[in-house]
């Protein structure tokens, strides 16, 4: 497993908000030791046992968080991340959706050379499945395994998941990293989290349209890679121009297309899923063809 | 978002880019006072719609005199143009802009935008302007300058300089690029925009630069902090059920298929407009209903479906993580009690209460036909749209 694992202690930021307290709740259940949350001006209240810090800092101070989760609304995120950024907490996973490009411009440039580690924003979060959760991911659809899975899409990253443990292959973790098209961590991060993960044998990667992470990632595959990857690339059939939801799935400029990321990800070896409902299948052709389909099977 | 060209003409004189004299019109006899208030010739009057290839489409026109413009605006005014991005529908023109006219000597390219993957604002331009950008940087990419501004210390005047040196540019009209990229950078923050272009950046015969065209985009999700800018938007420009998805935060994008689609997660979503084209049907439209939907926002989204006169079916594909399935269910079932439901309606709910979502469909007497798997769901929706 990469990333977050028992031992990680977190604390959420915006705790009291419905969405905080909802998840917090959700995380709880799944096992995820949250050990604090922070919402200014709320410091000394506990939300479910938990308790609340008015800063950042505070909360690491007392209690040694390594890892943040924000539900801050979208006004007020990229602040949210810069708090945590300057409280040198390692992992912030940043959950918001709509945050304007250029606060997160400012973010990104920022934090170049800081010691934190970025996930999202406008991501699911993250899961080592059986060990802990951060983030908004359902956590019953998971089983511990060897498979990685990293996306851009939330519920994408649910469906193939779901696929993955209907035909018996468990996940060592899922990463959401989000579709916005700014963000902390890419693709090419979390894949050589997972080359290097012992644990993790074969590795699902779903994409969209939009940008130029897919490309970069199947470059990288084809220079690094020791273990197999699948991948999906969302955005066939989406029409040029128009955003498709994610602030990142746009195709201007000609550039971004479907096609123009499967051949790419096909050159450096990849298989690509043809269709959505076949994530699990190819990747269990993958794991065949390397001999390492019995070794990715849950017990 | 967008705006019109002559909203991001006063946007750009407020930020000391040069632009010709204009007024806008919407009708011919307004055209022709326009005409008059201008008082040189000649005057370009152009159509106002929120595309590019106006000039080809036929929606841009020099005019030498009062008669010739009102004539001009007579016609363009209430008429549809048709240009590469409009797509078959075509827009129809409410409003024309009439400018003065400048004697041109060369024509550049200039525009900003986020380079994401620097996470910087960039300048792009270029010494032939005028055309279509996207075709000179696929046949000539090498003729297109980039250049990144720092973000941590914003742009610099050496930023200009450096480019108008790249473009040929010298003296006086080095000075004016110059403060033009100025003002377009500042005009970028402030507004939190997402394109700032002027295409063409004119040379005039006189020795100097002018901003004969004027696009500006904004980042949608900042236009909370924004609402000078917000007030600039035309619905005349938009699609009627993208208005109604706007007001319940869906997103929503028309196509122009059959099978409606009401999906959770815009990942997912774009994956279901696959899915049915795989299976040979064509999508009506892209919906994602979002995380935290309640029954208040899955029923408008129904709403807007049933409101497409090319649906032939409905295909709704939950995968429930935040979503909670029963959720979805309530919000069909109140959908259906609202209105009257003409056409077939394939389910597939999986993930977080899902079973809880069955039992409500089940429960409510509607004919819906269950699925299983994604693709089941699909390949369903996709044989009752062809047989309806």
């Amino acid at each position: 497993m990469i990333l977050v694992n028992k031992d990680t202690k977190v604390i959420v930021q915006g705790i009291t908000g419905s969405q905080g307290k909802f998840h917090t709740e959700q995380m709880l259940a799944y096992g995820t030791n949250i050990v604090g949350g922070t919402s200014p001006g709320k410091g000394g209240m506990e939300v479910l046992g938990v308790p609340v810090f008015n800063t950042v800092k505070e909360a690491k101070e007392k209690t040694g968080a390594n890892c943040s989760i924000i539900y801050i609304p979208p006004a007020f995120a990229a602040d949210g991340i810069l708090e945590a950024v300057d409280a040198e907490i390692e992992l912030v996973v940043c959950i918001t959706e709509g945050i304007p490009v250029l606060d997160m411009m400012r973010v990104k440039n920022y934090m170049e050379g800081k010691k934190t580690r970025l996930i999202g924003p406008n991501c699911p979060g993250l899961i080592s499945p059986g060990a802990c959760k951060v983030g908004i991911l359902p956590g019953f659809i998971h089983v511990p395994g060897h498979v990685g899975v990293m996306s851009r899409s939330g519920t994408l990253t649910y469906e193939a998941v779901h696929q993955l443990t209907h035909l018996g292959i468990g996940q060592s973790s899922a990463v959401g990293i989000g579709g916005d098209p700014i963000r902390g961590t890419g693709f090419i991060d979390v894949l050589k989290m997972f080359n290097e993960d012992p644990e993790t044998y074969a590795v699902v990667m779903i994409g969209e349209i939009g940008g130029s992470g897919e490309e970069e990632a199947a470059e990288w595959i084809q220079q690094n890679m020791k273990k197999p990857v699948v991948a999906f690339i969302g955005g066939k059939t989406a029409p040029k121009g128009k955003r498709m939801g994610h602030a990142g799935a746009i195709i201007s400029g000609g550039k971004g297309t479907q096609a123009g990321k499967v051949a790419a990800l096909e050159k450096a070896g990849v298989l690509v899923a043809p269709t959505p409902d076949k994530i699990g299948e190819t990747l269990v052709t993958a794991i065949k063809k390397a001999g390492i389909y019995e070794k990715c099977l849950v017990k | 978002m967008k705006i019109h060209e002559y909203q991001a003409r006063d946007l750009f004189c407020q930020y000391g880019i040069p632009c010709p004299a204009g007024i806008v019109a919407q009708t011919a006899e307004e055209a022709k006072e326009a005409f008059a208030k201008i008082g040189t010739t000649p005057v370009v009057v152009k159509a106002q719609i929120h595309s590019g290839g106006r000039g080809k489409a036929g929606g841009v026109k020099l005019c030498q005199s009062a008669d010739e413009v009102y004539d001009f605006a007579k016609n363009l005014i209430g008429s549809r143009l048709y240009t590469h991005q409009t797509g078959p529908e075509g827009r129809e023109v409410q409003k024309v802009f009439v400018a003065e006219g400048t004697h041109i000597a060369k024509e550049y390219y200039f525009s900003m935008t986020v380079d994401s993957a620097n996470a910087a604002v960039v300048m792009i331009a270029s010494a032939e302007g005028g055309t279509e950008i996207e075709e000179l940087s696929k046949n000539h990419p090498e003729k297109i300058l980039q250049q990144r501004i720092n973000p941590v210390i914003g742009y610099k005047d050496y930023d200009g300089w450096e480019m108008a040196q790249k473009l040929g540019l010298t003296g006086d009209k080095a000075k004016i690029f110059v403060k033009i990229a100025r003002g377009m950078y500042r005009l970028f923050l402030e507004k939190d925009c997402s394109l700032v272009e002027i295409n063409p950046l004119v040379e005039t015969a006189e020795g100097t630069l002018i901003a004969v065209d004027a696009k500006v985009n904004f980042d949608d999700n900042a236009l909370f902090r924004h609402p000078d800018i917000v007030a600039l938007r035309d619905f005349n420009e938009e699609d009627p059920k993208e208005i109604q998805a706007s007001k319940y935060d869906l997103n929503y994008v028309s196509l122009d298929g059959s099978v409606g689609c009401m999906v959770n997660g815009a990942g997912l979503a774009m994956a279901t407009m696959d899915i049915i084209k795989s299976f040979g049907g064509s999508p009506a439209n892209f919906l994602d209903v979002g995380g935290s939907a309640t029954t208040e926002r899955v029923t408008a989204a129904f709403e807007i479906l049933l409101s497409d006169q090319n649906v032939k079916a409905i295909l709704v594909n939950i995968f429930g993580g935040i979503m909670k399935c029963d959720v979805i269910a309530q919000g069909i079932v109140e959908a259906a009690k609202a209105m009257e439901i003409k056409v077939p309606v394939v389910v597939r709910l999986d993930g977080t209460n899902a079973d809880a979502g069955r039992e409500i469909l089940g429960n409510s007497g509607l004919s819906l036909v269950p699925a299983e798997t994604f693709a089941e769901a699909a390949k369903k929706a996709v044989e009752l749209a062809a047989q309806n």
